[in-house]
């Protein structure tokens, strides 16, 4: 059965330097790095000490508030060195791969013979728990909640973002077993919504989720939009979140025994010589991923989309969530008038002298220049027309600003994620930032109330 | 290497300096800065608000262009007397004679409105450590737009000081003020200086001077004849262009329309507030009409004369269009919700016109209703807001019960 979702309020951003749908099985790096904070909330509590072997799957560090949450080695190798910055605080933990990968076995299993507890501690045990991810507060699931409901969105619609149809292509046994194993973790149903004019989506066979065609512009693959249009959030209720890419690292664990966290990725945008998608371990240095491939000269090297990812440089690497590496070219130069000329060179959502209006389906090559620069918030009712839930956006931001618990719950605060504002800090005239503003907010929700 | 390469050193060596702000200030005029993104969105819109503020003055430079020949039109006919029927296009109206005494009279308000303010802007940003907000940009615009012609400049320099600083910066700057400070400014014209701001001498040049004398000429407003109960002396179509004394700018209604559709199409004006302001000045014109109708106010009233007005000619009138268009769609001191800004909208016309028929002592009314809503649009925007936290509760009582 399923269901139709159509978004009308939101923006598509086109931009130039979408990926090929080639695929480059890349070999593997040397060096890569787990970094907690990819891990919005966990404070890490170290396993493996510098010089320790690991194979892949073993648990590098496990979570302070649940020690039976650890967080695995992508790779097998040697732990070379844990970085630290301020305050001792853990930055990443760098690991050197062996030339023979070893997969630490964790056994085959009947997913459908488990119960939800066995589910639950495999995914524990294998260091597969930090893919559920919980809204409220878009963090590493807490396990002792019961969710109301698990939705996966297998719809990306953010710029540029990989395409799910061809990156999971052929992991449909992976992903039934992993639904599975979710539908085991609710009373609820699990809810994983396509693209509503997908045809070659490997999800479309799965059995026992509800599926859902949603439609519309960006940010209606965002699984907020999606989960406020199937079953709103109310207070004191939990939902659980799983990417899709992360379904196939629990498929294969629960299919083969070993933890792999090979992912299709999209190399994409304008700074890649050729974009398009490679294979590469999550933790991999970006340097590795990239080689050959990268216009290195005054680019913006960003783990995720452009929209909410990550800047991390070529020394950088590749995020523990993440499916794509975004390139885009730096814009710290002066524009002369930049500010009264007529734009038709970059996206606009008014149309104050700027034309990209004009034409909708125009790609665009958009660089990080700010446009303009911080100011109080000003202009009023923009937000309004890309943001699709059900929710003042301005309104729940200014109360975050101003820290008024009562307001943000009151506002919807319990239904959202950073990254769903960030097609508003996108528009914002006044370029404040709105997605670590959210964030703040919901750090702060979670300290007081839990 | 070039201005840019000069300009960008210079911007390096002021670097958080007292006065980095306001060198960034004239800096940011000539350059889009370099600043790139960092956290957050690797992208952003082209739009800043350099850019909205510069949306809404080319959108007021019709009527700035259009009072300065409306000053001289005005002047002159008053001593030659007036062309009737003139056409929109007519070369009575544009012609050098009428530009210059406009340009002499107006170009002066704007200077002086644009120097005081941004003085006071520049100071409280080099006090306050941030940069310098473009919100001055609009009002030191809409100040000489809504002030007689004969205005003398020093009083508008101590309102516009008095405005800024009591009206915006004592809140926190743009952004955080409650009232428009234009109308600040204008209010506190209007009662600190009552002579120069109504009556029958101060909307056409000239007229105070020639007070008295053999030559003296009359510049009485439409709204002022109308609420002494004289009949309007000016055709619709000289109304509806604009050929009637008032303040500088807000006598066209034909290039604010224009501006509003140009505000409108840009997205930068709210159109929901535009026209339900249109709507509340309409309804409240026509239960007027109809009060006239029932006979319940006789022609010897002295509310008759607004009261039966045909309510549709309130729109050409007065400074209402302009309010509704350029004062009213003020984003910060407007409603912010979209429901908000249809309740705002349609009171700010509604009060408008009850306050012209209401009080000929005042006949503008718009200044005061839109500083009044001002002041309530916060409490609008409350209500809206509780409807969506209701909202949300319900759904979490539905689903619990």
């Amino acid at each position: 059965m399923s269901k139709d979702i159509r978004i009308k309020k939101g923006l598509d951003i086109k931009l130039v330097g979408e990926a090929e749908q080639v695929t480059t099985e890349l070999p593997l790096g040397s060096v890569f790095a787990v970094k907690p904070d990819d891990f919005h909330g966990v404070i890490p509590k170290i396993l493996a000490k510098e010089g320790t072997e690991v194979k892949a799957g073993e648990a590098l560090f496990y979570s302070k508030s649940d020690e039976r949450i650890l967080f695995s080695s992508p790779v097998s190798g040697k732990v070379t060195e844990i970085v630290r910055g301020a305050r001792r605080k853990v930055l990443a933990i760098k690991i050197t791969a062996d030339a023979q990968q070893e997969y630490k076995d964790f056994g085959k299993k009947d997913v459908d013979a488990m119960s939800g507890e066995e589910v639950k501690n495999h995914l524990f045990a294998s260091g597969c728990w930090p893919f559920v991810k919980q809204r409220p507060y878009d963090v590493v699931a807490n396990p002792n909640q019961a969710p109301k409901a698990i939705f996966v969105s297998a719809y990306a619609s953010a710029p540029l973002a990989a395409d799910y149809d061809y990156a999971l292509k052929g992991k449909e046994a992976e992903l039934q077993a992993a639904l599975t194993a979710l539908t085991k973790l609710t009373t609820g149903k699990v809810h994983v919504s396509v693209a509503a004019n997908s045809t070659l989506s490997p999800f479309k066979g799965v059995k026992g989720v509800e599926l859902h065609k949603v439609s519309g512009p960006h940010p209606s693959g965002n699984v907020s939009t999606q989960i406020a249009q199937i079953s709103p959030i109310n207070k004191g209720e939990v939902v659980w979140v799983v990417t899709p890419q992360d379904l196939v690292v629990i498929g294969e664990l629960l299919l083969t025994g070993k933890f792999n966290i090979t992912r299709t990725i999209a190399l994409a945008g304008s700074k890649f010589n050729k974009p398009q998608y490679v294979t590469a371990k999550a933790g991999a240095q970006i340097a590795d991923v990239v080689k050959g491939n990268l216009d290195a000269d005054n680019a913006r090297v960003i783990s995720g989309n452009v929209l909410s990812g990550e800047q991390v440089g070529q020394e950088g690497f590749l995020g523990y969530y993440d499916n794509m590496i975004t390139a885009i070219p730096e814009g710290d130069d002066y524009e002369f008038f930049g500010w009264n000329k007529p734009i038709f060179n970059k996206i606009s959502a008014s149309r104050a002298l700027t034309f990209s209006w004009l034409n909708p389906k125009k790609k665009y090559d958009l660089n990080t220049n700010t446009n303009g620069e911080h100011r109080a918030f000003v202009v009023t009712g923009s937000y309004e027309e890309i943001f699709p839930l059900d929710i003042y956006p301005m309104q729940l931001l200014k109360a975050c600003m101003y820290k008024d618990l009562d307001e943000m719950e009151g506002l919807g605060a319990y239904e959202i994620a950073p990254e769903d504002f960030a097609l508003t800090e996108f528009i914002c005239v006044s370029k404040q930032p709105h997605q670590k503003i959210i964030r703040e907010g919901l750090d702060l929700m979670r300290e007081e109330l839990g | 290497m070039g201005l840019k390469q000069n300009l960008h050193n210079l911007k390096e060596k002021y670097k958080g300096t007292k006065m980095a702000p306001a060198f960034n200030a004239i800096h940011t005029f000539l350059y889009l800065p370099n600043e790139t993104t960092h956290g957050g969105t690797h992208i952003k819109a082209a739009d800043d608000l350099k850019r909205t503020m510069n949306t809404v003055i080319m959108a007021l430079v019709p009527c700035l262009l259009f009072g300065m020949f409306n000053a001289g039109y005005q002047h002159n006919a008053a001593i030659n007397g007036f062309t009737e029927g003139m056409s929109f296009f007519s070369g009575d109206f544009w012609n050098m004679d009428n530009f210059l005494v406009g340009l002499t009279k107006i170009l002066p308000l704007v200077i002086v409105s644009y120097l005081v303010g941004l003085v006071i802007e520049f100071i409280f940003a080099v006090i306050k450590g941030h940069e310098v907000e473009e919100g001055y940009l609009v009002t030191g615009m809409l100040v000489p737009l809504i002030v007689p012609v004969d205005l003398p400049l020093w009083m508008l320099a101590v309102a516009v000081a008095f405005g800024v600083v009591i009206g915006k910066e004592v809140f926190g700057g743009t952004g955080m003020n409650i009232l428009n400070p234009a109308l600040t400014i204008r209010a506190f014209l209007f009662f600190a200086y009552p002579t120069w701001m109504s009556g029958d001498k101060v909307w056409v040049h000239g007229a105070v001077e020639a007070a008295g004398t053999a030559d003296a000429i009359s510049g009485e407003t439409v709204l002022g004849s109308l609420a002494q109960s004289q009949p309007i002396s000016y055709s619709v179509s000289d109304m509806f262009f604009g050929f009637i004394p008032g303040s500088v700018g807000e006598t066209s209604t034909l290039l604010i329309l224009l501006g509003a559709l140009f505000l409108i199409f840009t997205k930068i004006g709210s159109w929901r507030i535009m026209l339900s302001s249109v709507i509340g000045a309409l309804v409240m014109g026509f239960i007027f009409n109809q009060v006239v109708d029932m006979g319940w106010v006789g022609e010897t009233s002295k509310f008759y004369g607004l009261m039966s007005l045909d309510f549709w000619k309130h729109l050409l009138i007065g400074g209402f269009a302009f309010g509704a268009v350029y004062m009213a769609t003020d984003p910060v001191t407007a409603a912010q919700t979209n429901k908000g800004k249809w309740i705002y909208g349609f009171l700010i016309g509604f009060i408008s016109i009850m306050i012209r028929v209401f009080n000929p002592a005042y006949p503008e009314g718009v200044m005061l209703a839109i500083l009044l809503m001002n002041v309530f649009a916060p409490t609008i925007d409350h209500y809206v807001v509780q409807g969506n936290v209701k909202r949300r509760l319900k759904r979490l009582k539905a689903k619990t019960a």
